[in-house]
């Protein structure tokens, strides 16, 4: 009961007025920062992390979770609203989100969001607190082959994800991939695919630079097109009934948002993995599982909650690597792993037994602040959902700006700004040749994950390639990705073998 | 908000009026007139960045600059990036660049069309040191207990490091060179990555900086085995250094700051002071301490002498290396 | 729409070859030594495959009757997709030169009151309101510089009131 009298200890903290206020601050403004294209908790948190040394540690590490959780809501609304994800982990968000936000659903898709990302980040700290320590153990039994195995098990995920074109599919995959690898090797150490000799592309084409060009401009451009004085969307209204309905709709979520909730934590707490492959692969499941998997893509509803309780999940399992074992799985948990070294306090297996008052006020502090982003997001919603109402053109050329500024604000280059219109150009055109998006941006996301576990793993192992199927996890997520692969595959032979029948018959 | 914001607007509009006609403040007393960029020549989390940013929070803690010191990773392609930057930065009094050995490494390995010369020296803030580290849970206990494993192992003992080319792969080709080893070398994205590489068991040793390994460390896990300087480390006061044991082999890895060519001599200066006080504050004596770092500052042509150096010893160093 | 098909194929079977030309400065094939595939592997094959279905596009596009006979592009809407991306690019072109300060509000000034024939009340709104928040959002709060560009000097005074 040791853990019970921490938790106590640390909610008492977490719940003086001071704290109370710094919590609704630090929420509303992550909110907004994670809302815009091109910010999330990274910037929140660069912003806030100097102020920490100076506010008494308690107030900090609020502020800080409360800041790391609004800008993780705040991913979501950009997805949903304008269709550009904020970050990678909520690039699943907008295959369903943005449809609902078309049919002028965007406010249930918004309520389904923050009530999902709460239930997410809810069971995960619960999981947090409960398996901390045995857990770390599991995160260390992974090496590049289990990296390796994971990343192709979300790769899986992508069948079914593109059009019916299967060669525009493999298409954008290739290219996806083909861009990630942009900049240095690691391997070997050299500079490769520096087009033109820009120094700019020495670091590589960066997720968010493609997500915004594609998403954000290309998007744009392509409604532009199709619509050009009508408005994008059907102007939503939300009411107190429909916020009323919502919730009712999201109660019958519960088997999507648990099972998005473990998966997301526990692919979360793996090293290098993170939020994005989790949000991905409930996404998948959520599909696989459901009695109505043609919904999905069309404006499901579970399809943006499966996403959402997921990232959530994950973003809080990967501050456990971090506290046990001292290993960032994303910039954010590397940026709040230099606040704790600043602080004076070590990250690794001991920090739990040496500080017990920093872990347990860390996680009070999640609860709280997780309570705190559900409730000032969901107040917000009617705001957000008016914004749509803008005429289109409003709309539009402030999205173009915003595209524009936020791409240039996480590199402060110009080069990525010219890429982002390159991108967007590029895009438009591909849509309109009805090539799918969502796979080229995942595999940019995926691609060095997948090549540096890859080759590391053939370099330690003397090249033996069937060192993947002969360790126990890898081979396991290998056999489960191979079933995934096959299926739809069957699906289709089956499919085609009846049509080749039935005109002998 | 909003109409906060746009009286504060109108009255720093008010202000800037009233200072332009006042004319530019004396020439003499340089200071920063616009937020100071930090260019990190590694991504973010990494023992550079995480370094860096703490120094600008000292910084800002302690008021020492009058602008705010402002972060800004460019860590492509081992630095190059960063290096290309500073060179179309000529000239600019308000850039300064947190280097470390991929200062000279980079340039040394790929021509990239900079020359280190060129660039104005401000101040090295710190050496960090390597060890030489195994799994605690291997019978391996000392530096022959090491070699002969290696070579038992026949080619397939498994070294982890950072990047091909960087610092841990130069360590471990003097590992090499020194003791005629053959070892494998599997590059990691961070010194992080390596660490609980080796504690899960994934690689057999790694020569991770000592704040990399400190916490794994201090919960048993992995075993120093010697390190790779001329002195005892102060955390690990049982850790033989290679030159006790007989073995020239001592590498650092430098913290410096370094800014454009041609930088005006008194912003040059102020920048020097910072430093100079940043050096002597508590917070930084103390986390050299804890994390086994020297605190060993040089200014001026004495720290653009040990670039020159430094660079000279790599040649040699990267050399030796492609021929073996 | 086969036309356009076949043309966008084509210059994907293209950029593979572009890629795949950069690819080979570092080896390609399995490396013996180090046990495993060469720095420029990934990008060679992967770019092999897409220039391989690119290529089988245009093959299935060569068997395919047209049958729709739709155009690809409307040539009105076409219009203003293209004027768009001209200004696009000329405000990016002038952000190092006049700084984001200019190039953004000159920007959404033609946006809103050339191309979308919005009223000055909502025009003057938004092209003198996105600057103020910009710099307030993104400088004062965020830490982030834009680029400046000449506009630079005008803003040490804003400097030194703000941070």
């Amino acid at each position: 009961m040791e853990l019970l009298g921490h938790l106590a200890d640390g909610f008492a903290t977490s719940l003086s007025p001071l704290n109370l206020f710094i919590v609704i601050i630090g929420v509303t403004a992550g909110l907004f920062i994670g809302a815009m294209p091109g910010l999330g908790s990274v910037n929140g948190v660069a912003i806030v992390l100097p102020i920490t040394f100076i506010v008494p540690p308690a107030s900090a590490i609020i502020l800080l979770a409360a800041i790391y959780y609004g800008a993780m809501y705040g991913g979501a609304i950009s997805s949903i609203l304008l269709g550009i994800p904020g970050a990678s982990t909520a690039v699943a968000t907008t295959f369903d989100g943005r449809p609902m936000a078309q049919q002028g659903k965007a406010g249930l898709a918004l309520i389904a969001a923050a009530c999902a990302s709460f239930v997410g980040g809810t069971i995960s700290v619960v999981l947090f607190t409960l398996f901390a320590a045995p857990l770390a153990d599991i995160a260390l039994a992974f090496g590049p082959a289990e990296e390796f195995a994971l990343v192709l098990l979300a790769f899986t995920t992508f069948v079914g994800l593109g059009g019916d074109d299967v060669l525009k599919t493999i298409i954008m995959i290739c290219l996806g991939l083909a861009l990630s690898t942009v900049g240095l090797d690691l391997i070997s150490g050299q500079p490769r695919l520096i087009f033109f000799d820009e120094p700019g592309f020495y670091s590589g084409i960066s997720f968010l630079v493609l997500a915004i060009g594609v998403y954000g401009i290309g998007e744009i451009l392509y409604t532009i097109e199709t619509q050009k004085t009508a408005p994008q969307v059907t102007p939503a209204k939300l009411t107190f009934t429909e916020l009323w309905y919502g919730i009712k709709e999201i109660n019958k979520l519960w088997k999507t948002m648990s099972l998005g909730s473990f998966l997301g934590f526990f692919v979360g707490m793996l090293p290098a993995a993170g939020a994005t492959p989790a949000a991905l692969m409930s996404y998948g499941i959520a599909k696989l599982t459901s009695k109505t998997p043609e919904k999905f893509g069309k404006g499901a509803i579970e399809g943006v909650a499966a996403p959402e309780t997921a990232n959530n999940a994950a973003s809080t399992g990967s501050l456990l690597p971090m506290l046990t074992l001292g290993i960032p799985g994303s910039p954010t948990t590397a940026l709040l792993l230099g606040g704790m070294v600043m602080w004076g306090l070590v990250p690794g297996p001991m920090l739990f037994i040496e500080q017990p008052d920093f872990v347990w006020g860390l996680i009070s502090s999640l609860y709280t602040a997780n309570l705190a982003a559900v409730l000032v997001n969901l107040a917000l919603i009617p705001l957000f959902v008016w914004a749509l109402r803008m005429p289109f053109t409003v709309l539009c050329s402030l999205v173009f700006v915003l595209c524009l500024v936020g791409g240039y604000a996480p590199s402060q280059k110009l080069h990525d700004v010219w890429l982002i219109v390159g991108f967007g150009v590029a895009g438009y055109l591909l849509r309109k040749a009805d090539y799918p998006m969502a796979p080229l941006v995942l595999a940019l996301v995926l691609g060095p994950l997948m090549e540096k576990s890859f080759r590391q793993t053939l370099i330690s192992e003397q090249g033996n390639v069937l060192a993947f199927i002969e360790r126990p996890i890898s081979g396991t997520f290998i056999a489960i990705s191979v079933i995934f692969f096959a299926l739809p595959l069957l699906k289709h032979v089956k499919r085609w073998l009846k049509r080749d029948l039935s005109p002998a018959e | 908000m909003k109409t906060r914001f746009t009286r504060r607007m109108a009255m720093a509009l008010a202000a800037s009026a009233g200072l332009m006609m006042a004319g530019p403040a004396a020439a003499e007393e340089w200071a920063p007139q616009k937020p100071v960029e930090m260019v990190i020549m590694a991504g973010q989390g990494g023992g550079a960045d995480r370094l860096a940013r703490l120094f600008q929070s000292i910084i800002q803690k302690e008021g020492l600059s009058k602008m705010p010191i402002l972060p800004v990773n460019k860590g492509g392609g081992s630095g190059a990036e960063a290096l290309r930057y500073l060179k179309d930065k000529s000239g600019d009094n308000h850039v300064i660049m947190a280097t470390l050995n991929s200062y000279y490494t980079t340039p040394l390995r790929t021509d990239i069309g900079v020359n280190i010369e060129e660039f104005t020296p401000i101040a090295r803030m710190a050496l960090d040191t390597f060890v030489l580290w195994v799994n605690a849970d291997s019978d391996i206990q000392n530096l022959d207990d090491y070699v002969a494993a290696v070579k038992a192992a026949g080619g397939s003992w498994k070294m982890g490091g950072t990047g091909t080319g960087q610092e841990d792969s130069l360590v471990t080709a003097m590992l090499q060179n020194e003791f005629g080893l053959d070892i494998t070398y599997v590059p990691f994205k961070g010194g992080g990555d390596v660490a609980k590489n080796l504690v899960g068991g994934h690689i057999d040793s790694s020569v991770n900086n000592p704040s990399e390994a400190l916490g794994f460390y201090q919960a048993g896990k992995l075993r120093p085995i010697a390190a790779f300087t001329p002195d005892r480390i102060e955390v690990f006061p049982d850790t033989p250094t290679m030159t006790e044991l007989g073995h020239d082999l001592v590498y650092w890895m430098q913290r410096s700051f370094v800014a454009p060519a041609g930088m005006d001599p008194a912003a040059v200066a102020y920048y020097t002071e910072m430093f100079e006080k940043l050096n002597a504050t508590e917070e930084w004596q103390t986390y050299t301490q804890e994390k086994a770092l020297m605190a060993d500052f040089l200014t001026g042509q004495e720290l653009q002498d040990y670039f020159l150096e430094e660079r000279a010893k790599h040649d040699e160093l990267l050399g030796s290396m492609a021929e073996g | 729409m086969l036309t356009a098909d076949r043309v966008i194929a084509g210059a994907i079977m293209a950029l593979s070859v572009y890629f795949m030309w950069h690819a080979t400065v570092l080896p390609i094939g399995w490396n013996g030594e180090t046990g495993g595939p060469g720095g420029g592997a990934f990008p060679f094959w992967l770019s092999a495959i897409m220039f391989v279905c690119a290529g089988g596009i245009i093959l299935r596009s060569l068997r395919e009757k047209p049958s729709d006979t739709e155009p690809f592009f409307d040539s009105d809407t076409l219009r203003s997709v293209v004027i768009v991306t001209i200004a696009l690019v000329i405000t990016v072109a002038l952000m190092p030169w006049a700084g984001a300060y200019i190039a953004l509000p000159l920007f959404l000034f033609w946006y809103l009151k050339i191309f979308g024939k919005h009223g000055w009340v909502v025009t003057l709104a938004i092209t003198l309101g996105t600057p103020v928040f910009l710099f307030f959002f993104f400088e004062v709060t965020l830490k982030i510089l834009l680029p400046k560009g000449f506009t630079e000097p005008y803003f040490i005074p804003l400097y030194a009131r703000f941070f």
